[in-house]
């Protein structure tokens, strides 16, 4: 940890007197970026804060009233709210997990001998660098029940992807998965690269079958920083809403952020979409927590 | 890896090849194929079975940049022979490029909306990464009390999912007047980037060794002067690197530009899905705005390959 490292210019010294005192420029150096995180991040969510407990519409000039803790006890006993956890936690098993095993295993077979390596690399990374937004358009096109390529590709005739109510949230997923196994990947062949290569000769002198190899080598060794990845992509799944909302608009693919979204700019419920969002925040506060517990792991490694 | 020595390793090596290359093949197929759209003829862009060869051409992205309406009859041939090549594509179309009174060419919303796009992003980019960089060098080298939890106050600020700051923003946005101005898009791109730059930044410049200021403190510079004489320029590299980061992330950002935005200060993210609408929607037109938009992250991921792990990790890994 860098705080233990830092030796202090000695306040005595002549270097510390000329100019602007040291104290001074961390101050100014870093007070202006907390402010203004300050302003445009937690005064925002204190003003949400008190929405969430009145019934304020955006749409109206009407004043607020307070209803107090109505608006979450509503929201907490809807069972279409309910449903749409639902839909987000099937959508984020799915996704997440399909991008590690693709991930992770894209990552097992590039930590051999492969020739280019380095630009196929960058190649498989590239899908995860481009616009959710973008991406979702034009996975619209590859989707097409008629004319799309990936129907033709595996033969599947006029299958419908986004259109069917019961395949829509799973092909929003798989864009996901297409995305985002480069995440994973990257992350995996750090792991990979990172694991001593003399583990790996003792355990072929022992004559260690290839998989009690993986397992009790590869595996436990890769397992923190496949972990960080895992609960980062969680965290993004749980937040995920331009893919969802621009791939289709089927109710069953209506995860959180997208509910949140039509009740607060769609049906202007403004005072009961904070109480979601408030709701939806304390999941995600919960999560990055698990998440800098586990980087603060990895890093003292 | 331990290096290949059984036949039966060199088979498995060989299957590990084959297999990348396959799965590289698919991963990059879907960018192959708006690709292609985007030089296909109109009429083949949604034929069934989908066409695999064709000619390519250029005119969806003639036709990007143009305002045009549907032809009601056919160009005389004069007419046609008298324009130039740009307008013969749109006649080509059985469609006619729209002109002002003064017959001056309408431009399409496209460029209006990219130039939105780059304004915005590089605007944030520079506030973000440049107040990034100081605090970054205000946490690495300076004692702050309770450093850590400012520094996981900084990152948690970036972990809020965007409809969740949208809403209070955009109420607070309507009562100054700043929805659907490019200042509103810049001041929520740039706190959203600013944790990003914070840790990344802090992580170069606390591999920057601190003999290099000390050295230059005992020679007579001051603490400022040190800091934007030998820290900055040793950091180029880190900087660089953070700006391309942030300037991606400003330009693929969806969410906020939705909300905040819809017509004058709309950026590409949302305007691309957007030209959708109703009807049949000329896809080699949307493919061509699609390729155009996504060039500039394609081309920076490949300068960027190097630090992609550092920055997409928040700067925690580095290799």
């Amino acid at each position: 940890m860098t705080t233990d490292v830092i030796t202090r210019l000695d306040p005595q010294s002549h270097a510390a007197k000329r100019g602007l005192s040291d104290l001074s420029i961390r101050n100014l150096f870093i007070i202006p970026t907390i402010l203004f995180l300050i302003v445009f991040n937690i005064f925002p969510l204190l003003y949400s804060l008190y929405y969430s407990f009145t019934d304020f519409r955006a749409s109206t000039n009407a004043a607020a009233n307070f209803v107090g803790l109505q608006n979450y006890r509503e929201l907490l006993n809807d069972p279409f709210i309910w449903n749409n956890f639902v839909i987000t936690a099937k959508y984020v098993i799915v996704s997440v997990a399909g991008q590690v095993i693709v991930g992770f295993g894209v990552a097992l077979l590039l930590n051999r001998d492969i020739p280019y390596k380095g630009l196929i690399t960058t190649l498989l990374l590239l899908p995860m660098m481009l616009s959710m937004a973008v991406v979702g358009l034009f996975w619209k096109l590859l989707y097409d029940p008629s004319f799309g390529i990936i129907n033709y590709a595996l033969g599947l005739g006029t299958f419908e992807w986004l259109a069917n109510p019961d395949m829509a949230l799973y092909a929003v997923a798989i864009t996901d998965i297409w995305m985002w196994s480069p995440f994973v990947m990257l992350l995996s062949l750090a792991g990979l690269s990172a694991v001593p290569k003399h583990l790996y000769e003792a355990a072929a002198i022992d004559r260690a079958g290839s998989l009690y190899t993986f397992f009790r080598i590869t595996l436990p060794l890769v397992a923190p920083i496949l972990m960080i990845a895992i609960i980062f992509r969680t965290m993004e799944a749980f937040k995920t809403f331009d893919l969802a909302y621009i791939l289709t608009s089927q109710p069953t693919t209506e995860v959180l952020s997208i509910r949140l979204y039509k009740m607060a700019f769609q049906e202007w419920q403004t005072g009961r979409s904070c109480a979601l969002a408030y709701i939806m925040l304390i999941v995600v506060v919960a999560i990055t927590n698990i998440y800098v517990k586990y980087l603060n792991k990895v890093k003292e490694r | 890896m331990a290096a290949v020595r059984t036949p039966a390793e060199r088979t498995l090596n060989r299957l590990a090849i084959v297999s990348v290359l396959l799965v590289t093949l698919i991963f990059l197929a879907p960018i192959y194929w708006i690709t292609a759209t985007a030089f296909k003829p109109r009429n083949l862009a949604t034929t069934v079975p989908p066409t695999v060869m064709f000619e390519p051409e250029v005119s969806p992205f003639v036709k990007l940049f143009l305002r045009r309406s549907q032809l009601r009859a056919a160009p005389s041939e004069e007419e046609y022979a008298a324009a130039p090549w740009w307008e013969q594509m749109v006649f080509d179309g059985g469609e006619k490029v729209v002109r002002s009174g003064t017959g001056e060419v309408r431009w399409s919303a496209y460029p209006d909306r990219f130039m939105n796009s780059l304004i915005i992003a590089i605007s944030s980019t520079v506030l973000a990464v440049g107040m990034g960089t100081l605090t970054a060098y205000g946490f690495s080298r300076f004692k702050v009390a309770g450093e850590q939890d400012w520094l996981f106050f900084i990152l948690s600020t970036r972990m809020l999912p965007p409809v969740v700051v949208a809403i209070p923003m955009f109420l607070m946005y309507r009562v100054f007047g700043l929805t659907d101005t490019h200042v509103g898009l810049i001041i929520l791109y740039t706190a959203f980037n600013l944790s990003f730059s914070v840790w990344l930044m802090k992580g170069f410049i606390d591999e920057i060794p601190r003999e290099y200021e000390e050295a230059a403190l005992v020679d007579g510079y001051t603490r400022l002067q040190a800091f934007f004489k030998v820290v900055l320029p040793e950091a180029a590299t880190g900087i660089a690197a953070t700006a391309v980061f942030c300037f991606i992330i400003a330009w693929n950002e969806y969410a906020f530009a939705l909300i905040m935005t819809n017509r004058r200060a709309q950026t590409a993210p949302p305007f691309i899905p957007s030209q959708i609408g109703s009807g049949l929607p000329d896809w080699t037109v949307i493919a061509a705005g699609t390729v155009l938009f996504l060039l500039p992250v394609a081309i920076f991921t490949f300068l960027l390959r190097n630090h992609l792990l550092r920055g997409m990790s928040f700067g925690a890994i580095r290799k």
